[in-house]
């Protein structure tokens, strides 16, 4: 197994996602320079979190029309796991590899805060090793991450169960007080519809290891080394 | 032929626009009482091709590709000789 970490100009995540795979799970993980579009030998894509070309236009936009992000897609389309974390999850709805779109938050302010999350859907590739409905705490840091989505195409992500993650208390219930952004049915991470695909605004590399805080975030990836392993 | 687009892109009629409401209030403050802000981006895209309408059509496939996200977003492009 190999899974490619992508770097744009701008990308500022992608060494504590590589301290992940690499040194605390012994998975085999490399950087990949976003003007290397050949991704055949891997197994899995990170896009991680940064400002992808400084934000310009909107977060994600120019990052998304790279040419490396049609390997991406062909990755996607071949069933292996895509994880967009942050500005990650902005390039994967900006590629349309997931649906909907991240706004300014609604408060305009940058947020770096500690998040409760709930876990909606356990039975995918990042999920595995949660239970549903666990209550989860992983920081946030940006100021574009209000999920928005139209009442119609909301209705099919709840039905097809992709939404994985929501903003919640610690209790785990659903309130405007926890919702940090603004974003619609206080959605914090969905997939696309096969489940491959995931994009979360949150930063589970920040929450992997006790001494950060959190290490909930640990088991997002633990899910995606098991999935590799019963392959 | 050269042409300029004048491209204007906002958020769709409905859409919470944090700028714009942010702007609404500090003109208040001011003693003024707008009705409505809305924040939008404009672009000047340079563009050369054989007639208007044909540059028209290329600034239209632009925003669709790049420029405006069709999920949130309204454009409009106002086209005139460079």
């Amino acid at each position: 197994m190999k899974i490619a970490i992508i770097q744009f100009g701008g990308s500022n995540c992608d060494m504590d996602v590589l301290h992940i795979f690499k040194d605390i799970l012994n998975v085999n993980a490399e950087l990949v320079w976003y003007k290397n579009k050949d991704l055949s030998g891997y197994d899995g894509v990170v896009l991680p979190g940064g400002f992808s070309y400084g934000d310009y236009l909107r977060s994600g936009a120019i990052a998304s029309r790279t040419p490396i992000m049609d390997s991406v897609k062909k990755i996607a389309n071949e069933g292996k796991p895509v994880l967009g974390i942050c500005n990650g999850f902005q390039i994967l709805t900006e590629a349309s590899l997931l649906d909907g779109a991240l706004m300014t938050n609604s408060y305009p302010k940058f947020i770096c805060d500690w998040t409760y999350l709930k876990v909606e859907n356990n039975n995918t590739i990042f999920t595995s090793r949660f239970n549903e409905g666990e209550v989860i705490k992983i920081p946030v840091a940006h100021k574009e991450g209000n999920y928005y989505n139209t009442p119609e195409r909301l209705n099919e992500l709840n039905n097809n169960h992709q939404v994985a993650f929501r903003y919640v208390n610690q209790k785990g219930h659903l309130t405007n007080e926890s919702n940090p952004n603004g974003s619609v049915e206080n959605i914090a991470g969905i997939t696309n519809s096969k489940g491959n695909v995931l994009g979360l605004m949150p930063h589970p590399e920040r929450a992997a290891e006790s001494i950060l805080g959190s290490k909930d975030g640990l088991k997002l990836f633990l899910s995606m080394v098991d999935y590799f392993s019963n392959e | 032929m050269e042409y300029y687009a004048e491209v204007t892109v906002q958020l769709k009629d409905g859409m919470l626009d944090p700028e714009g409401s942010t702007i609404k209030r500090a003109l208040e403050h001011l003693g003024y009482s707008p009705k409505d802000v809305k924040s939008a981006k404009k672009f000047i895209i340079t563009i050369e091709s054989e007639s208007i309408d044909k540059a028209k059509d290329t600034v239209d496939e632009m925003c669709r590709r790049l420029i405006a996200n069709p999920v949130i977003h309204d454009y409009s492009i106002i086209m005139r000789e460079a």
